[in-house]
């Protein structure tokens, strides 16, 4: 009673750290509630990925293999899962809110008459979770009543699980779908292609905002830098909505949230929507040209300056301190 | 094309939240009530969609009290057709929402069901997923482009690392996101058309879902303030302490 199964997202055969993330508050619920975390992954020709996420403290990890499940749609995996969860009487399914855990987890949740909370940033003893609301301006401690429920875990909110000596069995088995039940068919993925590293991965992370003024802008003046400190870029809606870089890159309430190492904010105003994006980082800069802009009040270091003269000086200033 | 949308009263996005002493809630005095901009933005795609196709029916749906009859005269003055407002007194939670909107959209029939990707109050993400497996509909969440060829949907969505797109056939669920369009304000003349324009209501209990909450809120805490750092005054004096300070460089 009371096992965890993690929904184990990967991609191209490898998982993300998000992933690891998952499997580690995976652990550390099941440690909690005196039970098994067990891995689940689903696709085709997946004996290798299995075989990678038995190494990294689960249990168990369950590979269900199946054409169907090749490529990811809602419908067939939340079928998938939901399947497992029943066999195995699992207290609770838990993934890391990415594009696929958000997309995926409310129909787990809907298909197994569950509750579900949302981005949880801590698993208290008691069985409650704490998660954040308007903006992570609010804590709310939620209690999820019933024999099973879904939560999805916010990425920056636990370490990645590590890889230890000793492999976990892995059952392989054939998913239960209704096929005829199933209807959304994928067309094409549109890879934004960038040597950077990823948002979500990053230990540094550069973002612009409005102050940038446009597109080309973020290209001459702000990528010099990004690529400098060998950075992932960011970005404020403000500067997705109007047009200058994609929304992929957004950071915020509505866009990614992450915490690396530092995060350095050019040209942003710092509207709580941001904030909630971005304000666990462990060191927070910001340069704007505007002293009164809030940003400034979460940032250790903050440089009233003109970002055009001072990120290209700063790119500069960068490059002596790597060759000194 | 008959389109539903659910749309929920929400505090203006530039409110600031502050929580009751007690942890109960939050301090609700001083706050504009507005649509949840996702379902505004969803709102303005069924717009786009009617206008493009030359006729259809939109039809807005909320679940609450009596006072977010403002909202849904906002949408109605928009351009959508009509309202309907289930009333419930008491908060639902999430699964309860999903499964009163997948009982109206059960009674009324539409093809498309268009709803924001995430409400900004409690930031889950979930309904409108929920409805759609309540339903056995296909889902497109964090829609950017919606197109249609006969009865077939394309939409491209927003995921990690790019744009994917998929296709089925309706009815449907859609989820919006922020670029999917620009949001219209409400003209005068639709202000006032939007008056006369029916706003039915239901009371909640007659849908015959199950409503009690699974998912409970004990408290509520505003988090830790970050403290605001100092300010430097030049590039090399900040390089110099991310370098030796901070270590991050």
């Amino acid at each position: 009673m009371g096992d965890v199964i993690v929904f184990a997202e990967h991609k191209n055969g490898h998982f993300p750290k998000t992933t690891l993330v998952a499997v580690n508050a995976g652990l550390e619920l099941a440690q909690k509630r005196g039970a098994s975390c067990i891995a689940l992954i689903t696709g085709e020709g997946i004996d290798g990925p299995a075989a990678e996420i038995a190494r990294y403290g689960v249990s168990k990890v369950i590979a269900l293999e199946d054409a169907r499940l090749a490529h990811y749609l809602a419908d067939a995996t939340a079928q998938a899962i939901v399947g497992v969860a029943q066999r195995i009487g699992a207290e609770t399914v838990l993934a890391t809110a990415t594009a696929i855990g958000k997309d995926v987890m409310p129909r787990v949740a809907a298909r197994l008459n569950a509750p579900m909370a949302s981005e949880i940033v801590t698993i208290n003893e008691d069985g409650t979770f704490v998660r954040p609301m308007y903006a992570g301006n609010v804590l709310a401690t939620v209690e999820l009543d019933g024999p099973v429920r879904v939560v999805t875990v916010r990425a920056t909110a636990f370490d990645a699980a590590k890889a230890g000596d000793s492999a976990a069995p892995v059952e392989k088995i054939g998913a239960e779908l209704d096929t005829g039940s199933l209807k959304m068919e994928f067309v094409g993925f549109n890879e934004i292609k960038s040597d950077r590293p990823q948002l979500s991965e990053a230990r540094i992370v550069v973002s612009g905002g409005r102050g940038l003024r446009s597109g080309e802008n973020f290209k001459t003046v702000l990528e010099p830098l990004v690529d400098e400190i060998g950075a992932a870029m960011g970005a404020s809606r403000a500067a997705v909505d109007a047009g200058f870089v994609p929304n992929d890159l957004q950071v915020g309430q509505t866009g990614k949230v992450v915490a690396p190492e530092l995060y350095v904010a050019v040209g942003i105003s710092g509207a709580i929507q941001h904030l909630a994006g971005m304000k666990d980082s462990k060191t927070i800069v910001a340069i704007n040209k505007d002293e009164e802009a809030p940003i400034f009040s979460v940032a250790d270091y903050g440089l009233v300056a003109d970002l055009f003269k001072a990120v290209p000086e700063m790119t500069e200033e960068l490059k002596k301190v790597k060759h000194s | 094309m008959k389109i539903l949308v659910p749309v929920k009263r929400v505090p203006d996005p530039a409110t600031t939240i502050r929580v009751l002493p007690d942890g109960t809630g939050i301090a609700t005095d001083n706050i504009k009530w507005v649509i949840n901009p996702f379902d505004e933005i969803a709102v303005e795609e069924a717009l786009r969609i009617k206008e493009k196709q030359g006729s259809g029916e939109i039809i807005l749906l909320s679940i609450g009290q009596q006072s977010w009859q403002e909202q849904l005269r906002t949408g109605l003055a928009m351009g959508a057709d009509r309202a309907i407002l289930v009333r419930a007194d008491t908060a639902l939670d999430t699964l309860a929402i999903a499964r009163v909107i997948a009982q109206v959209a059960t009674n009324e029939k539409p093809e498309l069901v268009i709803i924001g990707k995430q409400a900004i109050d409690d930031d889950s993400n979930q309904v409108g997923q929920m409805i759609a497996e309540t339903l056995g509909w296909p889902q497109a969440t964090f829609a950017s482009k919606v197109e249609f060829a006969g009865d077939k949907c394309t939409v491209v969505r927003e995921v990690d690392g790019g744009l994917e797109t998929l296709a089925f056939a309706l009815p449907a669920v859609i989820s919006t996101d922020l670029r999917l369009n620009e949001p219209r304000y409400a003209s005068l003349p639709g202000i006032m058309k939007a008056r006369k324009k029916p706003l039915a209501e239901i009371p909640v209990e007659s849908l015959g879902v199950e409503l009690a909450p699974k998912l409970k809120i004990r408290t509520l805490k505003a988090p830790e303030k970050r403290q605001a750092g100092r300010k430097l005054g030049s590039v090399q004096e900040l390089v110099e302490v991310l370098h030796s300070e901070a270590k991050v460089i």
